[in-house]
């Protein structure tokens, strides 16, 4: 049997969160029926939203194409349900935290009719570079949150000397537990899509990563992977501290190698996918269906029965909980994502997506109390995994010093909050972070729109200068040829110019 | 005595002939002061400033002949980098501007040619005779082709 090992190296810092993830892990993965409209966002991964190639009034299939991707990094978008095209307009979307953004909607005609696709049983005798490009075409990306297209990612990884996939079934946040319930009810859609990415990066060696805190989750596991007794397939157990789910951690404890300042676990050989991930690989490459539904917590105090779903992207978040059964209280905050690293949306209307791997409903936030100065106790520099200096960093973000923050590795940062919750003046570093990011990369667009710019500017000058000397040349050598005709040339010429000049007057 | 100070005058002339023609010959370095006041602008080109583009205002700013506050793209952040960099005293700005891009509206344009010439970044297409368009990704928004189209399809759209 292929036990869990503990082998391990070490992971910098951190936090022992409480987990309240039993709730929603008491009863099975609740399907959720198709609505009558759905709302699919065009933005859903990462790099620039879908084109839209349906227009209104056609009709649609389950898992038709409905819009394109747009750019080199993006993926197609498909169809959750069978319908009408009713509108391609901006909608609320969790993304934008609720504000409106480019949607398609669709009326289901109830009958959830499918379109063909094709299956590859026999994906071992694929090359692997048709087999990523049959993975792009299944509209999947990373399911963990970060949802940057998986296809994309792979063929990133094709470039450098990856020896090592790792399969993330971590899930250090608390309150999320769907990875937890698709590796206990879907094991063998886990495994069957390592086996298929293995395949398509030509690697021969698999982790499957487990928190210690998911023993169900680690025993089906292990069940599904005696079953088809592969002993490139390895699982890991993690220990349970928050973030040892972020991917370059992950690396760091699996194969006792750092990811590089400002690189990717693929510069120490490795690549991270999520479990969920793995099982939508497998679902569209051997049953071929197309990435329109996931797995999702609906959790929090302000949720009456807290439970995993499974989803059609475009149903509503107030559907979903309205079918889970509804809500405690009307809660105060709605949260996509985590209570680390999740969304606030300033309204339940908006649809499912890609990235929702939570919905959380806060009866209230756990209050904090006012912000106070720095005591620089060190205990942020402590807890970040990162090995960050937080209150360095914050003085510098505060004064907008960009040349600090890079030499300080403001860039390296995950974002997870392990500093805000330990700060004992409650100091919101991590906002204080993004800020700081987002101005750094502002800056970093401003300066290389600048430099584009002043290059045109200087080649049209350049041009203008060119042009000029190229009429004195021509005119200077007009003249000298002029010139060397003679004077009777030069009167010839004068004398046929008044003559035409008489002839025009005429 | 005299062998010492004849041997130091003749090194510092050498030393001197050698800086002077470096001077003249080398191009323009990153250490040069215009350049470094050039790179602190936005490079919009739009001569708001009074002057016909960024690195000559940079020139005029160097000179002394012209204030630190001129720049209004840039805005105060500019001023305020300007003021660092050049140890003087920052001023407020002498009018705003937004970021925007022109936008040609295509119907009517009757293909002059004169917001072509007028452009300072060649960031609109088009031949005499035939329709004109601005390549958005390119345009700085200097409001420079506004003025000479004689029939006014020229429009400024604001970026968020």
């Amino acid at each position: 049997m292929s036990a869990p090992t503990v082998d391990l190296g070490m992971m910098h810092g951190g936090l022992r969160l409480p987990a309240e993830k039993q709730a929603s892990t008491a009863a099975p993965i609740l399907e959720i029926p198709v609505p009558g409209v759905l709302v699919v966002p065009l933005e859903q991964h990462v790099g620039a939203p879908s084109r839209p190639i349906v227009a209104i009034g056609d009709t649609v299939l389950r898992g038709q194409v409905i819009a394109a991707a747009n750019t080199a990094v993006g993926v197609p978008v498909h169809a959750p349900s069978s319908g009408r095209v009713v509108g391609i307009e901006d909608r609320p979307v969790a993304r934008r935290h609720g504000d409106a953004a480019p949607c398609i909607v669709i009326e289901c005609d109830g009958k959830d009719r499918a379109c063909t696709t094709t299956r590859h049983d026999d994906y071992l005798a694929m090359p692997p570079s048709d087999l990523l490009s049959h993975i792009l075409e299944g509209g999947i990306v990373g399911l963990g949150g970060a949802v940057f297209p998986t296809a994309q990612k792979l063929m990133q990884a094709k470039t450098s000397e990856v020896e090592c996939l790792i399969l993330n079934g971590v899930e250090c946040e608390p309150c999320i537990s769907c990875d937890d319930m698709l590796m206990r009810e879907n094991p063998a859609q886990v495994v069957g899509g390592a086996r298929i990415l293995m395949h398509a990066l030509q690697v021969e060696t698999c982790y499957i990563a487990v928190e210690s805190d998911k023993p169900e989750a680690i025993s089906r596991m292990a069940e599904a992977l005696d079953d088809i007794d592969d002993k490139r397939i390895v699982l890991k157990q993690v220990p349970t501290i928050y973030p040892s789910g972020a991917e370059d951690q992950l690396v760091q404890m699996l194969v006792r190698r750092e990811v590089p300042s400002g690189g990717l676990p693929t510069d120490v050989g490795c690549l991270v996918q999520n479990v969920g991930t793995a099982a939508a690989v497998h679902d569209w490459v051997v049953e071929g269906n197309p990435l329109i539904s996931r797995v999702t917590t609906v959790t929090g105090d302000g949720i009456a029965s807290p439970v995993n779903v499974r989803a059609r992207f475009g149903t509503t978040a107030a559907q979903i909980i309205k079918a889970t059964g509804g809500y405690r209280e009307q809660p105060r905050y709605l949260v996509f994502g985590g209570p680390m690293t999740g969304k606030a949306v300033t309204t339940d209307d908006v649809p499912l997506d890609k990235s929702a791997n939570c919905i959380l409903a806060l009866a209230d936030l756990p209050s904090s109390g006012p912000t106070l100065p720095c005591i620089r106790c060190g205990d942020c520099a402590a807890v970040c995994p990162v090995q960050l200096l937080p209150q360095q960093l914050t003085w510098y973000a505060r004064a907008d010093d960009e040349a600090k923050l890079r030499e300080f590795g403001l860039v390296d940062c995950i974002e997870c909050g392990c500093c805000d919750l330990v700060c004992p003046s409650h100091i919101p570093l991590t906002a204080e972070f993004r800020r700081a990011k987002h101005r750094m990369r502002e800056l970093a667009d401003e300066k290389a729109r600048a430099e584009r710019a002043k290059r045109r500017y200087e080649a049209r000058n350049e041009r203008l200068a060119r042009e000029q000397s190229e009429r004195e040349t021509e005119l200077a050598r007009q003249k000298a040829s002029a010139r060397a005709a003679g004077p009777d040339a030069i009167a010839d010429i004068l004398a046929r110019k008044r003559g035409q000049r008489k002839d025009g007057a005429e | 005595m005299i062998a010492a100070v004849t041997t130091i005058a003749a090194m510092a002339l050498i030393a001197g002939v050698i800086l002077a023609v470096a001077r003249q010959r080398l191009p323009a370095g990153k250490d040069d002061l215009v350049e470094q006041v050039n790179e602190l602008l936005p490079q919009t080109q739009c001569a708001q400033c009074g002057y016909p583009g960024c690195r000559p205002y940079a020139q005029a700013v160097i000179d002394g002949s012209a204030a630190i506050n001129l720049c209004p793209p840039g805005g105060d952040e500019t001023i305020r980098r300007l003021a660092r960099l050049l140890g003087r005293d920052p001023l407020p700005l002498v009018a705003t501007m937004a970021r925007a891009v022109a936008v040609i509206d295509e119907a009517d344009c009757i293909g002059c040619f004169h917001c072509r010439n007028a452009c300072p970044v060649d960031a609109i297409v088009g031949a005499p005779q035939f329709m004109h368009t601005v390549i958005a990704d390119e345009c700085t928004g200097c409001e420079l082709c506004v003025a000479p189209c004689p029939v006014d399809c020229i429009t400024m759209s604001p970026l968020s």
